[in-house]
């Protein structure tokens, strides 16, 4: 088995692509994710004013906030970039003025309360309660405190599934299977060397993801390592699990390749990797919070974040290793040997 | 005994019985399609027969730990398998090695095959030969008492081809039995002890080569064509009236006719006086020593490679 599963590794880190997909990808990935949503304090809104009345005097008043950048946009123009999301909302000058936004965008219905503000104010408007600002900066409430364990994750479930899938069915393709069949090798001894390799793999793909995250973001690990490695050796199991399942009758790469992103691209969207789950229906969460990416990402967030101890995490990793037993045990029940 | 194997309405074995001998080179002989793979796959516990009873080294195919146990004994080459390309060779032969309780070092089975110089190289650089050569070894690292060849050099270059065949002659030599599928005759004739013909899921012909060969009754043949848009009557009863002459085949036209023939210094000049004396005249005439090929196609009608 420790032969099969060195075999296994080298097969793998003799294949660049595959190398770049497992590490390098989730890195590029939480860069540009990091710098596009990085932490500049409130940005300033663009406001367009439309043509009419008072308009140019109407856009001054607005410029002079801080928080605000008004110019006058012909119709046109202001039409385009209230769609494009250009400028967060447009007044339109008259009696009464009109504010036009798109109330479902969070930057509209902010603009909305910034402009009002500043045109009421501008005309006279007095606080009643005199109030004071405390901005705080919560450690580990950016967004990439919350992007980098969601990446971990989707990263396990990825080279999971991608790993072991594909050379599985390799392999099936490629006769070896049955050439392996014609040995004494134990058939259990095959599968479990796939889960040995990942274990192996894991380690590195965890300390390149969470390092990179240290070092450029800041992003700490709240919890113990210990917990952290203890989490991710079942995530890897559990996904290892389900890649055997995928590939357990498939006889084409092409076949392989449809299982896979049917498993997967359910989970990258619901399983809270870039945005919280909490915003789909509630009907939904139960279902949702039953997917071992859901529950991995869950318990990856609460020790890296909230720094919870191994013991708080039950629930969430009972999922994950209940899925890797089931596809363990089902994959080795339906695999197709030949 | 009685060995059947059907694929939906196709009948891939047909009632085979077989019997092969402790440190025999036993060879099954056939065009595609005759039921070789599925003979020796049956043999080697990777398919289920539909119908019969085999027996290997004295035990029946078991799953489980008796299963393992026979494994533990065989060495087994099959005709399709990839072996993986990003491997190389000593780390194929190391992980097929871990299989086993007993077996060879890699350097002992690396030394059997002659692949020393590609010791360090992946098996996706390996040539054709060289790949099968690995193929073989991967079934020899078990120190088997028993080899599985299924079409061993098939797709091989003449030379690869003879390099293989003195491994499997010195496999041979230190005591192994083999059991080999081919549809090289010259290939059954210079390695097998005993062969089975096999067309269509039977055995047609079974013996030592020299006998199936002897059975024609005769040693050589001649084959010969007459040029084109002649044609003779009554030639078939005047060529079997030849001294010599024990068979005559005319394939349709423009194939030629062949002549399976004892002394071939009585049948080949009264062959050419018979056609100068009919007015015929000759476009082809040939011949050789009879061989396995010969005796496939008075069997069955068909040439063995193009059937």
């Amino acid at each position: 088995m420790f032969q099969l599963a060195l075999a296994r590794m080298r097969e793998f880190y003799r294949e660049p692509e595959a190398v770049f997909w497992v590490f390098g990808f989730p890195i590029v990935l939480a860069f540009a994710l990091g710098l596009a949503f990085r932490n500049t304090g409130p940005g300033q809104l663009q406001i367009g004013v439309a043509p009419g009345g008072g308009d140019s005097a109407l856009a001054a008043t607005l410029d002079s906030s801080p928080r605000l950048i008004a110019a006058v946009l012909d119709t046109a123009t202001a039409r385009l970039r209230l769609r494009s999301g250009r400028i967060a909302l447009l007044v339109v000058p008259g009696d009464p003025l009109v504010y036009r936004y798109d109330s479902t965008r969070t930057e509209s219905g902010l603009a909305r309360l910034e402009v009002d503000d500043a045109l009421q104010r501008s005309r006279g408007r007095q606080d009643r309660v005199a109030v004071r600002d405390d901005r705080a900066v919560a450690p580990g409430s950016r967004y990439i405190d919350f992007l980098i364990p969601g990446l971990l994750g989707m990263n396990l479930l990825g080279s999971g599934i991608w790993g072991v899938g594909f050379s599985v069915v390799q392999a099936r393709q490629r006769k070896l299977l049955k050439r392996y069949m014609a040995t004494p090798m134990r058939r259990s001894h095959y599968l479990l060397s796939f889960i040995l390799s990942r274990l192996v793999f894991l380690i590195l793909e965890v300390v390149a993801l969470v390092g990179f995250g240290w070092l450029l973001f800041g992003v700490a690990v709240r919890g113990s390592f210990a917990t952290l490695a203890g989490i991710t050796i079942l995530g890897a199991f559990a996904f290892a699990g389900l890649g055997l399942l995928v590939a357990s009758r498939a006889k084409t790469i092409e076949g392989v390749s449809g299982l896979m992103n049917l498993v997967m691209l359910p989970m990258w969207i619901l399983s809270g990797t870039f945005f919280s789950y909490a915003r789909f229906p509630d009907a939904m969460i139960p279902f949702v919070k039953a997917l071992p990416l859901t529950a991995l990402n869950d318990a990856l967030r609460a020790v890296m974040i909230d720094g919870a101890g191994l013991s708080s995490l039950g629930a969430p990793l009972a999922i994950v290793v209940a899925w890797g037993v089931v596809s363990f045990v089902v994959a080795l029940k339906i695999f197709r040997w030949r | 005994m009685g060995l059947t194997k059907r694929y939906g309405d196709v009948t891939a074995v047909a009632g085979l019985d077989l019997t092969v001998a402790a440190g025999e080179c036993f060879g099954l002989l056939g065009p595609n399609g005759a039921g070789k793979t599925t003979t020796i796959e049956i043999l080697e516990g990777l398919t289920s027969p539909d119908g019969g009873d085999v027996q290997v080294l004295g035990a029946p195919w078991r799953d489980g730990a008796e299963g393992r146990a026979l494994r533990e004994r065989l060495g087994i080459q099959l005709q399709e398998t990839q072996l993986a390309d990003k491997l190389t060779v000593t780390e194929t032969l190391a992980l097929f090695r871990s299989f086993y309780r007993r077996s060879h070092t890699v350097d002992e089975v690396v030394a059997l095959v002659e692949l020393e110089e590609k010791r360090g190289a992946r098996v996706a650089t390996l040539s054709g030969g060289q790949k099968q050569r690995l193929a073989v070894a991967c079934a020899l690292v078990s120190r088997p008492e028993l080899l599985f060849l299924d079409e061993p050099t098939t797709g091989l270059d003449p030379q690869s081809r003879r390099q293989l065949w003195e491994i499997i002659r010195k496999f041979k030599v230190a005591g192994g039995s083999v059991l080999l599928t081919t549809h090289y005759m010259e290939e059954a004739e210079r390695l097998c002890d005993r062969v089975a013909i096999m067309d269509h899921g039977k055995v047609i012909a079974l013996g030592t080569p020299s006998e199936l060969i002897a059975s024609l009754g005769a040693d050589h043949v001649v084959d010969f064509a007459l040029a084109e848009g002649q044609a003779v009557t009554g030639l078939e009863e005047a060529l079997k009236a030849l001294p010599g002459v024990k068979a005559v085949r005319s394939g349709p036209p423009p194939a030629g006719i062949s002549l399976t023939v004892a002394e071939v210094h009585r049948a080949l000049p009264a062959l050419l006086a018979l056609l100068q004396s009919r007015g015929a005249e000759l476009s082809l005439l040939t011949t050789h020593h009879a061989t396995l090929d010969d005796v496939f196609v008075v069997l069955t009608g068909r040439q063995l490679r193009d059937s």
